[in-house]
């Protein structure tokens, strides 16, 4: 075979299972913090400082303060939710997708997204939180509880959907995540030489001692958790598009929806998991275990649902004008051509255009290009939210009605405050837990198994 | 002298009673044998041996899960798929009927014209409560099959054990209380398997 087609190895050659250990722990227990960490701890510690100011201006004053009005009763709130969740479904994507497909390429990458998940469900989740203005006057119409008023949600409403939906997907995100780290907190526990480092390793691991019966109910665990995550993922983002496909708003009401959104989810997250791992990858020097080949498949994956996403596009645009119907059609027109046409040509550029250089091997080879392309589309993605959102909304049914909508200086303090507590949260991470599972790691170095002589 | 009362002495001796009565008793005999291997290669070809050699109460320590190990220890059958399928349904018993009570019960409301029953509706959340208590029973169920959190395991008496069974070493521990157990056949046994170390656990 041509050697061009043989893939290259999972985890440099040389390593074994005591220098994956060491290679790993010394990460957080021995490495000396490096400096561009402390500047980014800063960086997004001032950007989180944001969201705390826009938060507590939302609670003294109220949500006046945020941009959406009539008609354009959703904006920034919804748009950032919608974004952060999908980022949120790459990490499950590694996780349980990944690993039912038996694509091991996910056993050195998925700690690190799904922590991305952890933290990306918990900045979406400032969203509806806050949008209720009151939020601790407003638990009883977003979870059934029995309430001194006798009033139930209705569940006939894809809001309430979400609310379970995402609730779900957080916690079972969160399980998932702690039972992967459970081996790995026993390693650090072995290894910490900081007595109390050591004591908060040891409880995390609850005494954790690798023997193969336990092991045996682990990976049971841990597989019947990828199949329980695999249709729960798929829902969480399905249910987020009936959130504005089971109304009857041109540009909303739409059958393509739920795969669309899906797809994009998939596609920003790719994104994301690329803008992290990069950097992470050349800071800590980790190229021997994220090594091209896990860069090139994670490009590929987002080539392949960026061409998803960009089908979404297309069909948009027919079933407009396939439809025949008025208002669909303008509503369409006005996308393209009307005031926001800018977000529109802006979304093609970023998810459409963008993605497609990584054909090229040379591309997507290219750390810095990937990495510039992600931030694209990370951009698109918002983007596209921000086009389906407002330009279906801005120009209602009624001429008299219409109107224009942009974000507010508190809209933006809490976006980007969202952004502060993602990285805040991720930098914690990658500092105090390990960043890459180490026995996961190990599964796939050669000669693993073990073979019984004859 | 007659009755001193509660003296300082006594309540000194009481709590000294009731701290030992805490504690686990004194570590007395041993726990089991334990033998220490280099390489995947050598712990699944000991476990085939001791499992040959007709021992039951056989555990083997692999820094990372082998397919290969569990199976010569026997160790496939786990109650977590059936845990996982009684939270499932629990689950979506649960979610659905608190749709149906809410909906249908308690609080009757037309919205739209639609059926206070409108079981369409009523599929998205629970499906969700199907998955949460299925994970729910995934996670709690195999923590609970494994005994966890259990911080102290006469195992970790080992140091080379608690130093490097979650790193690279393979283990096989063989406990006291199994029927053909003998500290020096057993030791023995293990011996003839190429080991590193051989190792009476203390218990």
């Amino acid at each position: 075979m041509d050697p061009k087609y043989i893939p290259l190895p999972l985890v440099a050659p040389g390593h074994t299972n005591d220098s994956v250990t060491e290679k790993i722990s010394h990460m957080t227990l021995e490495k000396e913090t490096p400096r561009a960490w402390w500047l980014s701890l800063l960086i997004a510690l001032s950007m989180a400082g944001g969201l705390g100011v826009a938060i507590l201006g939302l609670l003294f004053v109220g949500i006046g303060l945020w941009g959406p009005n009539v008609p354009v009763g959703w904006g920034m709130d919804i748009i950032n939710f919608v974004w952060w969740i999908g980022i949120g479904h790459a990490g499950t994507l590694i996780s349980a997708i990944l690993l039912l497909f038996k694509q091991k390429w996910r056993n050195s990458i998925n700690r690190f997204a799904e922590a991305m998940t952890l933290a990306a469900v918990l900045c979406a989740l400032q969203y509806p939180l806050f949008h209720t203005g009151r939020p601790w006057l407003a638990f009883y119409w977003l979870l059934p509880y029995p309430n001194t008023m006798d009033l139930w949600p209705n569940f006939r409403s894809p809001l309430i959907w979400d609310v379970f939906a995402v609730s779900t997907y957080g916690t079972v995100s969160l399980l998932f995540w702690y039972v992967g780290l459970i081996p790995d907190l026993g390693t650090l526990r072995d290894r910490a030489k900081n007595p109390i480092a050591r004591v908060l390793y040891g409880m995390g691991a609850m005494g954790w001692r690798n023997s193969a019966r336990h092991w045996s109910n682990y990976e049971k665990a841990y597989l019947l958790l990828a199949g329980l995550s695999t249709p729960l993922v798929l829902s969480v983002h399905t249910v987020v598009s009936f959130d504005f496909a089971v109304s009857l708003i041109p540009g909303w009401h739409a059958t393509i929806f739920p795969p669309y959104f899906v797809a994009g989810a998939v596609f920003a997250g790719f994104a994301m998991v690329l803008n992290l791992a990069i950097p992470m990858r050349w800071l800590y020097r980790l190229e021997d275990v994220i090594t091209m080949r896990h860069i090139e498949n994670m490009a590929k994956v987002m080539l392949a649902t960026g061409l998803i996403v960009a089908y979404g596009y297309f069909m948009e645009l027919f079933m407009a004008w396939y439809s025949g119907n008025f208002f669909e059609q303008f509503m369409m027109k006005n996308r393209l051509t009307g005031p926001y046409w800018w977000s529109y040509a802006l979304l093609i550029l970023c998810n459409v255009i963008m993605p497609n250089t990584l054909w090229s091997k040379k591309l997507r080879t290219n750390t810095i290009w990937l990495f510039i392309v992600s931030l694209f589309v990370g951009v698109g993605m918002w983007l596209e939210r921000f086009v389906i959102i407002v330009t279906s909304l801005y120009r209602d049914f009624m001429p008299s009605s219409w109107g224009y909508y942009q974000g507010t200086v508190f809209d933006w303090m809490f976006f980007i405050g969202t952004g502060g507590l993602f990285l805040t949260l991720m930098l914690l991470f990658v500092r105090f837990l390990p960043a890459i599972p180490m026995s996961e790691v190990k599964m796939i170095l050669p000669g693993a198994e073990g073979r019984v002589k004859h | 002298m007659s009755e001193a009362g509660y003296t300082p002495a006594k309540l000194i001796h009481d709590l000294k009673e009731l701290v030992s009565w805490a504690r686990s008793p004194e570590p007395t005999g041993v726990y089991g044998v334990m033998a220490e291997f280099a390489t995947a290669d050598g712990v699944v070809n000991a476990a085939r041996a001791v499992r040959t050699a007709g021992y039951k109460k056989v555990d083997g320590y692999s820094p990372y899960p082998m397919e290969s190990l569990i199976h010569e220890l026997d160790q496939h059958h786990s109650w977590v798929p059936t845990i996982v399928l009684g939270g499932g349904l629990a689950g979506f018993l649960g979610g659905y009927g608190l749709e149906y009570w809410a909906s249908v019960i308690v609080y009757p409301m037309n919205i739209g014209g639609r059926p206070f029953h409108s079981w369409v509706s009523f599929i998205p959340p629970a499906f969700e409560t199907t998955i949460l208590f299925a994970s729910f029973g995934a996670v709690f169920g195999m923590l609970a099959l494994n005994g966890f959190p259990r911080p102290y395991h006469p195992v970790f008496n080992i140091e080379e054990f608690a130093k490097n069974a979650s790193n690279d070493k393979f283990y096989i521990v063989i406990e006291a209380t199994d029927p053909k157990f003998d500290p020096q056949k057993t030791a023995e046994l293990l011996k003839s398997c190429g080991p590193t170390f051989v190792k009476e656990i203390p218990a």
